[in-house]
């Protein structure tokens, strides 16, 4: 039977083309892998092979035409004692090609169903999660974030066999910083593995293991290392489960300092928490208290997805509160009122609340009333409790360590203008860190860090004090 | 479609080496012939506009996964680049599956949402299909290290080209697989070109499989055209892993005859070169002549195995044209998993 050969598309963008060239004549005899034709697209020349056999029975475009758009009958291919007439006088007639349609591309959201968000659209902020993180009356202990954390994966290990923590210095050393101290002895180095420094290599490993089934726990020694491990991190972990159309889940933490600690300069102080908080797939975990770190952690080990679990070297040392239960876990996407107020709202996370507490206490002397809020989880983020905290301050400052340009009290901004805009009282000011690589001289540190007394300033601005 | 050939029973008159059955022959004959008639329709579609975006053929490696997959048994993992069709359909995926992936269908592996560069399925333990050069070294181990901490016998083949070869987290995990005794076997397609770049223009150091040494990994150069010395390669690999002697490497000499991807005009090489390996060395060409010269199929039996083919590959196409686009709702799913995955703790417990 005889075949139309169309004009092929021979890279991504090219919709026409030119014919430069016709290999075979009519009359020639082609086999599949011949080629037949040179065709110049947009970038190059490429040559043309037939895919079927035949003779090439009639060129419908001659060689020099230009402007030839993809799927034109350029040839017809007939069998032996076939004609090429009737074939050619059926494309003659009717140009198209005859059986083939490219699926439509450009689709808006008003045809072939409802997308469900677009870029317009308002996405009602759902309810917020008021109820309490454990019940009333519960025993309380005093731990450290260290001790919280430290507790959070030897019990998480304990209930589930496939937990396991690799890293640098994780095993035998105790910990860089001395959050698995002890789990070696009690778990082995079957389960707490000790890796050498290729920061690339194991977060690759940790993230096949999980795609395998298991549930490891990757300490990055600090997260400044993980820039290292970023395209395991975003293109393997946390893109898979969607590439796969599900098929492919990747339960995986990695956890480890971040941001500034003390003087160690522009390369070990980076806080990239905006970073992880902009990608799908991931979920972001950045707690203050030791409380939230163990109750999270266990809630992070548990999750079927890539978790980022921001930890901070200054915090580790803090005591805090932490509720005497047997299996205390922290939802993601629940925000802690950490103190209530009226007259405006200080939305942060991670050592951001420390300076943001300390405002609030200043605040309260000069008779300001501020209600403090601890994101706790950045992805997701609990925007119910943020706006209903706008609704009633009207007025809202950010405070985060990280840099100003694309920080996460940017996207709080842009999210209260689009849904309390009415609300408020004043514009929303972010306190971050400054726009510098940081500095190690003792006074420039201090000026490139965010500050209490910087957050109280902000503060009096929006309440026009 | 069977996997698993039959094991020698008869022996070959002539050309064929004693301890190949006529009946694994004819099996492979058939596989490879499918990964070239599904990837020269791919090409077609591709030009058609039915395929977009990237689109990386295998044709002329047809031996590398024939050969490999063999000498598997259920439970092993394989992973591989973007170049991934073959793998996929050497592994037993259906060829209706990956071409609807290609053409972004609904009926697709991935719902349409992955494309020619990404697909996997559980059932057949195929982990991608990865986009990244080079990503999917340490994600083998990774596989590897799994299977390892949960005690069973299982290898996994982790592909990766002569252009992967020079990243660095390959050595990273050439390191930790030693170290850890991980059953990974690292599966060097050495098509002798890294995009447009040939091995002569990217490194002094050309011997792939001798990098290995310096980590204390065992390899060996193999014939990449010839599916048998690949299958027997790979068999003695698998015995070493499944001995939990470690990692082994394995460096296949293939070559590909089509461009880097679609819109490659392969002006590196000349048309020369690829007309030479294609009449000399075709892998293909190679099973055909033993089955002939050894009498173990006529022209006819052979005929009717293209033809077969060719059906099934028709289908495909036809069934990655009729399936329909995702539906835009897909857009919002599959970004989180609500529960555990398939084949996490639960399973394992």
């Amino acid at each position: 039977m005889a075949t139309e050969i169309l004009m092929p598309a021979l890279s991504p963008t090219m919709e026409e083309g030119t014919l430069a060239k016709w290999l075979k004549q009519e009359g020639d005899a082609v086999k599949a892998g011949d080629i037949i034709a040179e065709i110049e697209t947009d970038k190059a020349t490429m040559e043309f092979e037939a895919v079927d056999e035949g003779i090439l029975g009639k060129i419908l475009i001659a060689e020099g035409s230009q402007g030839v758009k993809v799927n034109t009958p350029i040839a017809v291919l007939v069998e032996e004692g076939e004609s090429a007439d009737d074939v050619a006088d059926r494309a003659g007639a009717d140009s198209k090609p005859a059986q083939v349609q490219a699926p439509s591309t450009a689709e808006g959201p008003d045809q072939g169903g409802q997308p469900g968000k677009s870029a317009v659209e308002t996405v009602k902020t759902p309810e917020p999660n008021r109820s309490p993180d454990w019940p009333e009356g519960t025993k309380m202990k005093t731990m450290t974030v260290r001790e919280a954390l430290r507790e959070a994966m030897a019990e998480e290990m304990e209930r589930d066999e496939t937990v396991f923590l690799m890293g640098e210095e994780v095993g035998e050393y105790q910990g860089a910083y001395k959050i698995s101290q002890g789990l070696l002895d009690r778990f082995g180095p079957r389960r707490v593995v000790d890796t050498p420094i290729s920061e690339i290599g194991f977060a690759g490993i940790g993230t096949g293991a999980a795609l395998a089934g298991l549930r490891p726990i990757v300490e990055f020694m600090t997260f400044n290392f993980a820039m290292q491990a970023m395209d395991h991190i975003i293109n393997s972990a946390a893109k898979t489960l969607y590439m796969s159309g599900g098929q492919m889940g990747c339960p995986i933490v990695f956890r480890g300092p971040n941001g500034a600690a003390a003087r160690v300069a522009a390369q070990h102080s980076q806080d990239y928490a905006a970073w992880y908080a902009s990608v799908p797939g991931l979920k972001v975990v950045m707690p203050y208290s030791a409380a939230d770190a163990k109750g999270l952690m266990k809630q992070a080990i548990r999750d079927p997805n890539p978790v980022i679990f921001l930890e901070n070297e200054i915090l580790y040392g803090r005591s805090f509160e932490v509720p005497d239960l047997p299996d205390f876990t922290i939802p993601f996407g629940k925000a802690r009122i950490a103190r209530t107020g009226k007259d405006v709202t200080i939305i942060s996370f991670g050592i951001g609340m420390a300076h943001s507490l300390e405002a609030a206490d200043k605040l309260a002397q000069d008779g300001i009333e501020a209600e403090v809020i601890d994101l706790r989880t950045l992805r997701p983020i609990d925007y119910g409790t943020i706006i209903e905290s706008v609704k009633k301050t009207n007025r809202v400052v950010t405070v985060e360590e990280g840099f100003p340009v694309g920080s996460i009290g940017n996207h709080l901004s842009a999210y209260i203008m689009e849904n309390a805009f009415d609300y408020l009282d004043a514009p929303v000011i972010n306190c971050t860190g400054k726009d510098v690589p940081m500095p190690y001289a003792a006074n420039l540190e201090k000026h490139a860090l965010i500050t209490a007394s910087e957050v109280v300033e902000a503060v009096k601005k929006v309440t026009y004090r | 479609m069977a996997r698993k050939p039959a094991p020698a029973t008869e022996t070959a008159a002539t050309g064929a080496p004693s301890n190949v059955s006529r009946d694994e022959l004819l099996q492979y004959y058939r596989d490879m012939l499918l990964i070239r008639r599904f990837e020269e329709k791919a090409g077609q579609l591709y030009g058609m506009g039915l395929i977009g975006g990237f689109c990386h053929l295998y044709i002329g490696q047809e031996a590398v996964v024939v050969g490999l997959e063999a000498a598997t048994k259920e439970g092993d993992k394989r992973i591989t680049s973007y170049r991934d069709h073959g793998h996929m359909l050497a592994c037993g995926m259906s060829a209706r599956g990956v071409m609807a992936e290609l053409t972004g269908r609904e009926g697709g592996y991935s719902k349409g949402k992955g494309g020619s560069m990404h697909m996997f399925s559980r059932e057949k333990h195929f982990y991608g299909g990865h986009g990244i050069v080079a990503a999917q070294v340490p994600l083998g181990a990774g596989l590897a290290f799994a299977d390892k901490y949960l005690g069973n016998d299982n290898v996994t083949f982790a592909y990766f080209g002569d252009g992967a070869a020079n990243q660095g987290q390959v050595y990273e995990t050439y390191n930790m697989a030693v170290l850890w005794d991980l059953p990974v076997i690292f599966v060097i397609e050495n098509n002798q070109y890294a995009m447009g770049t040939s091995m002569k223009r990217s490194t002094r150091s050309t011997t792939l499989f001798g990098r290995g040494e310096a980590f204390g990994i065992p390899g060996e150069q193999v014939d990449g055209m010839d599916v048998l010395a690949v299958k027997a390669a790979g068999e003695k690999a698998v015995a070493h892993c499944r001995a939990g002697k470690g990692p082994y490497i394995l460096e296949v000499m293939t070559y590909r005859y089509r461009g880097h991807s679609m819109s490659d005009p392969a002006k590196y090489r000349t048309r020369e070169e690829v007309q030479k390996m294609r009449d000399e060395r075709d892998a293909i060409e190679h099973v055909r002549e033993l089955l002939l010269q050894g009498r173990h199929a006529s022209e006819d039996d052979l005929k009717a195995i293209d033809k077969d083919i060719k059906d099934i590959v028709n289908d495909s196409a036809e069934f990655a044209k009729e399936s329909p686009e995702p539906a835009l709702e897909e857009l919002w799913t599959d970004i989180y998993a609500e529960d555990l995955p398939q084949g996490s703790a639960e399973e394992h417990a």
